[in-house]
């Protein structure tokens, strides 16, 4: 995984709440059996009629934000599915990061292996952000969003920032533990399947 | 203090903890489909990984599958594709799979408890959501990204944040059992605590309603906490769990020295305090109907459907919501749940597709036909239940009434496979998700239990299942 960089660029609004990911990724696409090229099918239902031609009202498809790097979404975002070709059409679409008043958890858990950071603020910031027409600046190390009008701090849990920013393979840090799991293994009572 | 049932489950599988950080959790059971690991395996691949335990690991085919004659080939290519793929990768890293063919096949939250591979007292994960289903075991059962199924196939543990604990206490006795299910209560307890009131818990779900359902109603409770936003859900195992698992196909050998293990340790201690807790009386509860795009926008069978502004208690977001899903379901505040027309009716899913949901469906069928403008399927969450429910001649009472009678998998719960909603097609489902177009774009979907779907299937239109004589 590539380490965390700081972004900025406008933000993308997407004002509504429960945002699933089967909208975020319509089942049709979960056939795919790698990990790239889920951009174009990300928000599907949303950005295509059923012709597939681009449905004009839908924010994604403004070309006032080609190039945005930053969702911004009501609460409870990513609920629904366990499906990471969710946050794999995100990151291909561009998005690194998605701000939201609350985020479902296997969605924001998902988020963190891909790079991509997810920030949960209160309700009446992210309102605020929606709104927001000039670039902001996402400063992780500092945890500072940077607005044309103030500086917003936000929380992250200090494991999660570290692995973002230093971009590390979560399974490489645990085979350091690999005497820890294989004492666990010694003294399990569960037993095998087979 | 004492402590919940979840977090003896927890400590007892913490290899590493450390301070501020996710404690390292170690992983009993490893459930893996096509969907979801493809790119798992091929991480694996990439590093020079190996399975580490391919003995805790279960694979089989669900999500994808034709649920039509399994002689002929799958036509879908792309779908074919992930399908061979999980049997190239379940050969190439040593991993039982139950494939297409095999009479273990079916919905992986199906098979777990069915086969005895699921324990209660053990860690389970699955690239899936509805792994929360095996809490019904007293398991502590996750569902997990793709990376993340890497991250246990290579280590067997997990790094997991330790949750809060959410006691939902379900109290009181059904007058009508037969008419209002453990989907019911499912319903009513997200309709009341919202899509999001169990973010960041463990639900344990209490009481005397709760202790009254059969291990099957069990699972469609456990199933739904995340459709409540919860982590997982569990119920602490009691005498039904143990004689449900023994002499299972896959049941350990030392199991009855296993059951004296957990019948002392797995619950939760008299002195012991959840984060968080709800109280759910179900003395009087309805039949519950959906009528929105997510699970929380839910009503009695016998009330209209509510105003956004009813629905929304004066939050606005809310409130947008509630507007685009009426308009989107083509519905109307103050319409009758019973006057809505339907045009699909689908009995199936890990939610509601086990021999119980079967069987009390089949009863409010029986010697009846389906109306005519309604198409209805019966989807058997696994082979065995197939099997199991031909075996006591339900097959035909749902043929005779014309319904289709298909093969194992999750079919029209998420339409992956050809079982998919047409645009504007309005359906009765005993699933899991009413979200836009999930099961087919355009579709709209009404999540209700087994016995309702058959009455509305019958009818055309919603019905209230507690005017039918269902003894």
């Amino acid at each position: 995984m590539e380490p965390f960089e700081n972004v900025k660029s406008i933000v993308t609004p997407l004002d509504k709440v429960n945002v699933d990911t089967d909208q975020i990724i319509p089942k049709q696409f979960l056939k795919l059996v790698q990990k790239s090229g889920f951009g174009k099918f990300l928000f599907f239902n949303w950005r295509y009629d059923e012709n597939e031609n681009m449905k004009s009202d839908f924010i994604l498809n403004d070309p006032k934000y080609d190039g945005s790097k930053i969702l911004v979404a009501g609460d409870n975002f990513g609920c629904g599915s366990s499906r990471e070709h969710a946050v794999w059409a995100l990151d291909d679409y561009g998005f690194s990061v998605i701000i939201s008043s609350s985020f479902a958890d296997i969605f924001f858990s998902n988020c963190f292996k891909n790079g991509i950071l997810p920030i949960s603020l209160e309700s009446q910031i992210v309102e605020k952000l929606l709104q927001e027409t000039s670039p902001i600046e996402i400063d992780l190390e500092n945890q500072i969003i940077k607005t044309s009008s103030e500086d917003i701090s936000f929380e992250i849990n200090s494991h999660k920032k570290k692995i973002l920013l230093e971009g590390l393979d979560d399974i490489a840090q645990t085979f350091q533990f690999e005497d820890k799991i294989s004492e666990f293994e010694e003294k399990s009572t569960v037993p095998s399947v087979l | 203090m004492g402590k919940t049932l979840f977090e003896k489950i927890w400590e007892s599988h913490i290899v590493v903890t450390k301070q501020n950080e996710p404690d390292l959790i170690y992983i009993d059971r490893h459930l893996v489909h096509e969907v979801t690991s493809p790119q798992a395996f091929d991480g694996l691949r990439m590093n020079n990984r190996k399975v580490r335990r391919p003995d805790l690991t279960i694979a089989t085919m669900d999500h994808n599958v034709p649920t039509s004659d399994r002689s002929l080939p799958i036509l879908d290519q792309t779908s074919a594709v992930q399908i061979k793929t999980l049997e190239t990768n379940c050969k190439d890293f040593g991993i039982k799979l139950f494939d297409i063919n095999s009479p273990n096949q079916g919905i992986v939250h199906v098979i777990g408890p069915q086969l005895g591979i699921t324990l209660p007292g053990s860690t389970i994960v699955c690239g899936d959501s509805h792994t929360s289903t095996h809490g019904a075991f007293g398991a502590l059962a996750l569902g997990i990204g793709t990376s993340e199924v890497e991250h246990v196939l290579a280590s067997q543990t997990l790094w997991l944040e330790k949750p809060k604990t959410f006691e939902v206490r379900v109290e009181g006795k059904r007058s009508n059992p037969h008419a209002v299910t453990a989907k019911d209560i499912i319903l009513s307890i997200i309709k009341n605590i919202g899509t999001a009131g169990g973010t960041g818990t463990v639900i344990e779900y209490r009481g005397e309603g709760i202790n009254d359902l059969s291990m099957d109603e069990r699972m469609t409770i456990c199933n739904m906490s995340i459709e409540g936003g919860a982590r997982a859900g569990l119920i602490a195992p009691d005498q039904k769990t143990f004689d449900y698992l023994r002499d299972r196909e896959y049941t350990p050998k030392n199991y009855e020295s296993l059951v004296d293990s957990w019948k002392d340790t797995l619950k939760t201690d008299s002195d012991a305090t959840f984060d968080k807790q709800f109280i759910l009386d179900i003395n009087d509860i309805a039949p519950q109907v959906s009528w929105g795009t997510n699970p929380g926008m839910t009503c009695d069978v016998d009330e209209p459907i509510p105003s956004p502004d009813e629905y929304s208690n004066g939050d606005a977001n809310q409130k947008k919501g509630a507007e685009k899903a009426l308009e989107y379901m083509d519905l109307k505040s103050g319409t009758m749940i019973e006057d809505i027309k339907i045009d699909r009716v689908f009995i199936g899913s890990c939610t509601n597709a086990r021999l119980e949901d079967l069987i009390e469906a089949s009863k409010i069928i029986q010697g009846q036909k389906v109306a005519s403008s309604v198409n209805a399927m019966v989807v058997p969450g696994s082979q065995m239940v197939k099997r199991q429910a031909e075996e006591m001649g339900l097959d035909k009472i749902f043929i005779d009434a014309n319904f289709e009678w298909r093969e194992a998998g999750c079919s029209m719960c998420l339409g992956m496979n050809p079982d998919i909603l047409s645009p504007g097609e309005r359906c009765a489902s005993t699933s899991n998700r009413n979200f836009e177009g999930r099961q087919g774009n355009g579709g709209r979907t009404h999540l209700v239990s087994p016995v309702m779907a058959a009455a509305a299937a019958i009818n055309g239109h919603f019905v209230d299942v507690r005017k039918l004589d269902l003894n």
